[in-house]
C-alpha cells in the first residue's frame, strides 16, 4: 500500500524523485540532495512532512495521561505553545517512540510522532489511555509543511501575509501557535531556525505554492536525513528502537526523573538501569580516513566492539559522520570496519553542526 | 530518458566503455547508474598496473544513499586511473562521459568488447530495468 501526501502532484511537477518511505511516496531529492543541503544551511527551504502522524489529546485528563505516557515532564509546560520534546516508553524502559508534543490549553495537547511507527503508537497510546478522561485523535486530516533555514523566518513573513511579521519574529523556539487555519510551530528537525506548519490538504498546497514563489526551494527526504544527523538529532528505527532506553540513546537529558514519584511508564526500569549502570553509550563519530559510515557498520574500540547507527556523508564537515552505539568505556579513538578495511573514526559529541558553525569543541 | 552515447559499448551493470585509438579502453559509469546513485561523495579507482579480470570489482563509487561496485567490463591492465576523483567526485555526477571516467584498462584480448552491449542494447536493457 502507498499513500501519497497531498503534495505529491507538487513533487513530481517539481522533479522530485519520489521512493517509498514508510509506506508513503515521499521526495527523496529535487536533482541534489548535497546541494539541498546546503540550501537549508545556507538560506531556506521548505520540506513536505505530512507523513508525520499528528495526534490531538483532548479531554480533562490529558495532562495527567501524559504525565504517565512520556519519560519526559509535561508539567515543564505552563504556557499555552510550549513544546516539549520526548520519549514514550514501554514497561521495560524501550523506546516505543520519540516524539513532539505541544500543550495549547489544559483541554488540548498535540503530538507529532514518526510516520513509520504510525499504527503500533496509536495502539499503544489508546491502550495505555483506558481509564483517562482524554480522546486520541489521528489528525489525517492536516498536511505538515517544515520551513528550515536562517532565513525561514524572513521568507515565512514574506509568504504569510495574513499573519503579522512581529507575531511570527516573537516566537520563541520550541512554541506553536494557532493562527487561523494554521497550527504554527517553531520547530524543525535540521538543526535551523524554522517553522513547522500544520494545516489543511488545501491550504498546503497553497502555502507550498506560494512559498515557492517566494523563492523558497524544495528539500528532499535525502537532505532532511543529513541535516538532522548533523544537528545531532536522532532517527527512530536506525538510532534507537523498543530494545534500547534513552540512557542508551544520548536521550538521558529527555528523561524527567523529579518528581520521583511521578509514575511515568518504564521508570521503574530506567531507574534500576541508572542504578546498575548501562553497557553501552551512544556517541557520535567523525570518520579520519576516506569512506562512509553507514548504519550496521562494525566499530571496534579499546573496550570493545560496537556498532554504527545513522551513518552518512557531512556536507558540511565534507566528511562521514555517523552515530554509534560502543561499550560505556570506549575512549576517543576507534576503527570502523568499512568493506573489509579498518578506517580510523574520532569519538565525539554531538551535535556536529549547529546553526550554520561547525562544532570543532571536541577537536574532530 | 538518461543519455546513451551511441559511440559507447556499455554493460548491464552500468559501465561504459570506449575504445581508444590505441587499442585500450576507457571505462566509466553510465549517465543512469549516476543519477540512480545520486550525489558521488566519494570514488575509490584501482591502481595502476592492477590486473583485472572481466567483471571483477575494481573501484567503488559512494554516494549520499549508497556505495556502489565498479566491475571492470574485460579482463586487462590499469594502466591508468582518474585520480582527480578523490578531490572532485561530483566529476561523475556531472559529466560521467567525459572528465569523470574511471580508468583506462589495456585489454587482454584483442575481441575484449565484442560480447558487451551496444547503445541500442543498453537502452532497451534500461528500459526493461524500470519496469
Amino acid at each position: 500500500m502507498s499513500n501519497r501526501t497531498p503534495l505529491y502532484s507538487q513533487h513530481v511537477a517539481m522533479g522530485g524523485k519520489m521512493v517509498d518511505f514508510a509506506g508513503w511516496e515521499m521526495p527523496l531529492n529535487y536533482g541534489s540532495q548535497l546541494e539541498e543541503h546546503r540550501q537549508v544551511r545556507a538560506d531556506v527551504g521548505m520540506f513536505d512532512v505530512s507523513h508525520m502522524t499528528i495526534i490531538d489529546l483532548e479531554g480533562g485528563a490529558a495532562r495527567p495521561f501524559l504525565r504517565r505516557l512520556l519519560a519526559n515532564s509535561v508539567d515543564s509546560l505552563q504556557h499555552a505553545g510550549q513544546a516539549l520534546y520526548s520519549c514514550m516508553l514501554n514497561d521495560d524502559g524501550g523506546i516505543v517512540d520519540d516524539l513532539i508534543v505541544y500543550f495549547m490549553h489544559d483541554d488540548w495537547f498535540r503530538m507529532v510522532v514518526n510516520a513509520a511507527t504510525r499504527d503500533k503508537d496509536l495502539a499503544w497510546i489508546r491502550k495505555q489511555a483506558n481509564g483517562f478522561d482524554v480522546e486520541i485523535n489521528a489528525r489525517d486530516d492536516l498536511a505538515m509543511v517544515a520551513v528550515q533555514g536562517p532565513n525561514a523566518c524572513a521568507r515565512l513573513c514574506d509568504t504569510l501575509t495574513d499573519i503579522s511579521a512581529d507575531r511570527l519574529r516573537s516566537m520563541a523556539a520550541f512554541t506553536a501557535m494557532q493562527a487561523g487555519e494554521l497550527f504554527i510551530a517553531r520547530t524543525g528537525y535540521t538543526g535551523e531556525d524554522g517553522f513547522e506548519i500544520m494545516l489543511s490538504a488545501p491550504g498546503a498546497v497553497t502555502l507550498w505554492q506560494r512559498l515557492h514563489d517566494h523563492g523558497v526551494a524544495p528539500i528532499g527526504l535525502g537532505a532532511r536525513d543529513t541535516l538532522r544527523l548533523e544537528a545531532g538529532m536522532n532517527l527512530y528505527g536506525a538510532d534507537m528502537d523498543e530494545r534500547v532506553s534513552p540512557l542508551e540513546a544520548a536521550l538521558s537529558w529527555t528523561v524527567a526523573w523529579e518528581p520521583a514519584d511521578r509514575a511515568f511508564i518504564g521508570r521503574a526500569a530506567l531507574e534500576r538501569q541508572r542504578a546498575d549502570g548501562v553497557a553501552k553509550k551512544m556517541v557520535g563519530l567523525v570518520l579520519q580516513g576516506r569512506g562512509v559510515l553507514r548504519n550496521h557498520q562494525k566499530v571496534v574500540g579499546d573496550a570493545g566492539d560496537g556498532e554504527v547507527l545513522s551513518g552518512s556523508f557531512s556536507p558540511t564537515l565534507a566528511r562521514s559522520i555517523a552515530f554509534a552505539r560502543v561499550p560505556m568505556a570506549t575512549g576517543a579513538e576507534v576503527e570502523v570496519e568499512i568493506r573489509g578495511g579498518m578506517v580510523p573514526a574520532r569519538v565525539v559529541k554531538a551535535p556536529f553542526v549547529h546553526n550554520e558553525k561547525l562544532c570543532l569543541h571536541n577537536g574532530m | 530518458m538518461s543519455n546513451i552515447p551511441s559511440d559507447l559499448k556499455y554493460t548491464k551493470s552500468h559501465e561504459w566503455v570506449k575504445v581508444q585509438g590505441d587499442g585500450s579502453l576507457l571505462i566509466g559509469i553510465t549517465e543512469h547508474a549516476q543519477d540512480l546513485l545520486g550525489d558521488m561523495v566519494y570514488v575509490e579507482v584501482p591502481e595502476v598496473g592492477r590486473t583485472l579480470a572481466a567483471e571483477e570489482a575494481c573501484a567503488v563509487v559512494e554516494s549520499v544513499k549508497a556505495a556502489s561496485d565498479v566491475y571492470s567490463p574485460a579482463a586487462g591492465e590499469v594502466i591508468e586511473s582518474n585520480d582527480a576523483l578523490a578531490d572532485s567526485p561530483e566529476t561523475v555526477n556531472t559529466d560521467p562521459y567525459g572528465a569523470g571516467w574511471l580508468m583506462k584498462l589495456r585489454p587482454a584480448d584483442a575481441d575484449a568488447t565484442e560480447h558487451l552491449l551496444d547503445a541500442k542494447a543498453y537502452s532497451a536493457y534500461v528500459e526493461s530495468e524500470q519496469h
